[in-house]
């Protein structure tokens, strides 16, 4: 089946992907009590999932359209050209994160945690971590979402070619991908030890749907999406998995999951995008794509603007949310850590991932000014910034 | 003017929340941890069995560098020493001992190799085997860190041990560079697979920094609060494993 490039951007995607990136800096912020409100917490999916299916969804709306136009190589040029711009923020970040270690390394004594202490010594090889980072086998702690995009992106010039010939047979492929890796545990190793904790022959899966869904199989799904099976078989689903969740915070009701069913449960495996997990996101996502309409009229709102220009401009708020995290971290522990100030810290953060999005969003206005006459059509801005 | 009666609510409602949280500190008991933080289903019944047939109950801690303290008398301060006193004071009729068995910076899978030995050498009839720290800093895989567990869970099972998981500190200073959820959770599964108890240090130590006992982010030589800190590791630990080796309901039998 031929894909059938839509010509309009779905606000919806820059919503979800805006939400997410706040869920995300939320969650990233270590004990933090606001992160209460995520969706981790009453599920197996987490704001990953939305972030890398809306970025397949984005990358192929984007590039597909680019590649019908402008042919193989330009598109792919492009695409290769964002892989760039992701690997040197991430490896920005890293810097940021080299130094918060250091800092904390040498201002920290306490007998209580010569253990730790010791067991981050190996970080004392500077010329051994960065270049690992530099290869991006090492991944501190809330960096593994940006190699992950990265990789994606480096095989994403063959995986749309692919979909712009046949997108049930990409669709396939990256089913039959992920099924293998499952049978043979494929993963790409780490420094010091280990794998990778996002397993890219796994999460390809989500970015491919993604992509196969903004490429035509959206309304190739939309039957089902309509059909009152799926919102109940989605809401029981989502209850099952809430649930579920329930028992990880009150073991005491642990006690009511039958023993077969643990067993064949869990463990939910993040790393390989578990099955349950999978489905969970989907659970979510029919709910979501059966009551948010694509021309909802508070979408255009002032009140969802501040999600959707952060979700508009994603790589750069990302970045920003990893570091605001490491900041509030840092504040946490030099300043003071209680209730309170993690309240403020997550809403300040959330304010600046918002001033910092509008202050892109104008910045690209002003220069899109300069730029007369613009060549490109309207939306490529987006495209060549914001797959 | 305007803006301060606006925020002037929420000046007073901090202050309060920080008054509380400090007068709490000095109040409560330092070591007092909730119930659902620290009992659970699994039962030792080696334990129950070998208290009740020998009158003994002989413990080895299995772990890293966090079951002990530096310093020259750091040994008798850590909670192994410590969980060894509480015991002997809880359970006046049984012969109580506690036995270290740490290795610095060692992975779980390297401390499993040594298992079969300890087994032979030491004949306890509970194995404490503290564990996390060193394989969530050094990143090994997840799934690999938990079948280690199991197997050697497995292995101390059939060696004739019952078995206590314990996780790895709570530190809130290097939250941000060490992620450590997926170590834990891996040991929460490998305690309700091998049905085994797990003293979950993490959350029980978490517990103690949030209701103010103690303040763990300090930085200091001092290690008064380190002490502190494991004594009451060491009395919780205890509780559990009189809760889960069904200890005391023994010595209330026999008082009768």
């Amino acid at each position: 089946m031929a894909p059938i490039v839509q010509t309009e951007r779905d606000l919806r995607l820059d919503l979800f992907r805006g939400l997410a990136l706040w869920l995300i800096f939320l969650d990233h912020v270590p004990h933090n009590i606001v992160s209460w409100l995520t969706i981790r917490n009453y599920g197996f999916s987490d704001a990953t999932e939305i972030f890398i299916f809306i970025s397949g969804y984005t990358a192929a709306f984007v590039y597909g359209r680019a590649m019908l136009q402008r042919g193989f190589v330009v598109a792919g040029a492009r695409i290769l050209k964002r892989a760039w711009q992701i690997y040197v923020a991430h490896i920005f970040l890293f810097a940021i994160y080299i130094a918060e270690i250091f800092y904390v390394a040498s201002n920290f004594e306490n007998p209580l945690y010569v253990e730790e202490m010791n067991a981050l010594n190996f970080l004392r090889q500077p010329e051994i971590t960065i270049i690992q980072a530099l290869m991006l086998k090492f991944k501190p702690v809330n960096m593994d979402v940006l190699p992950l995009y990265i990789v994606l992106l480096l095989v994403f010039p063959a995986v749309l070619w692919l979909f712009l010939r046949n997108t049930s047979i990409a669709l396939a492929a990256s089913v039959v991908l992920y099924a293998l890796t499952w049978e043979f545990g494929w993963n790409i190793p780490s420094y010091p030890s280990g794998h990778w904790y996002f397993n890219p022959f796994a999460w390809q899966l989500l970015f491919v749907f993604g992509a196969w869904c903004a490429l035509g199989g959206a309304t190739r799904l939309a039957p089902i999406l309509r059909s009152p099976i799926t919102l109940w078989l989605a809401i029981a689903y989502l209850l099952f998995a809430f649930s579920i969740t329930l028992t990880w915070y009150f073991p005491r009701l642990a006690y009511f999951v039958p023993h077969w069913l643990s067993e064949w449960m869990y463990p939910i495996d993040k790393t390989n995008l578990d099955v349950l997990r999978f489905v969970h996101f989907l659970a979510l996502a029919a709910l979501t794509v059966r009551f948010v309409s694509r021309d909802w009229p508070a979408l255009q709102s002032r009140w969802l603007r501040p999600a959707v220009l952060c979700g508009q401009h994603s790589l750069e708020i990302f970045c920003i949310g990893v570091f605001l995290a490491f900041a509030a971290h840092f504040l946490m522990v030099e300043i003071y850590g209680g209730f309170l100030m993690q309240v403020v810290l997550s809403v300040a953060g959330v304010l600046i991932m918002v001033g910092t999005a509008t202050l892109i969003s104008w910045y690209k206005r002003i220069e899109g000014r300069g730029a007369m006459p613009p060549k490109r059509p309207p939306d490529a801005d987006l495209a060549g910034g914001e797959a | 003017m305007r803006t301060w009666t606006a925020i002037r609510p929420a000046v007073a409602l901090s202050a309060l929340l920080l008054c509380s949280a400090g007068t709490r500190a000095e109040t409560a008991d330092l070591c007092a941890v909730p119930g659902y933080l620290l009992f659970g289903d699994s039962l030792i019944q080696g334990v129950t069995a070998a208290a009740h047939k020998d009158k003994t109950l002989k413990v080895v801690v299995l772990g890293g560098t966090s079951s002990s303290l530096p310093g020259p008398s750091g040994a008798s301060y850590a909670y192994p020493a410590r969980l060894e006193v509480a015991l002997r004071q809880r359970l006046p009729h049984l012969t109580v001992s506690v036995v270290t068995y740490t290795r610095p910076r060692q992975s779980a899978s390297k401390i499993a190799e040594n298992i079969e030995k300890l087994l032979l050498d030491q004949k306890p009839s509970l194995v404490v085997w503290q564990t996390g720290t060193y394989d969530a800093v050094h990143g090994t895989d997840p799934a690999a860190f938990r079948d280690t567990l199991s197997d050697g869970v497995e292995t101390l099972q059939a060696g004739g041990a019952d078995v206590v998981l314990m996780n790895m500190q709570y530190s809130p200073r290097t939250e941000s560079i060490v992620a450590v959820d997926a170590y834990s959770d891996s040991m929460r599964w490998v305690a309700r697979e091998r049905e085994v108890p797990l003293f979950d240090r993490l959350a029980i130590m978490r517990y103690w920094y949030d209701a103010g006992h103690f303040d763990l982010f300090t930085a200091t030589r001092d290690i008064g609060m380190a002490k502190s800190v494991h004594d009451c590791i060491g009395r919780a630990l205890a509780s559990l494993i009189i809760d889960a080796g069904r200890l005391e309901s023994e010595k209330g039998t026999s008082a009768q």
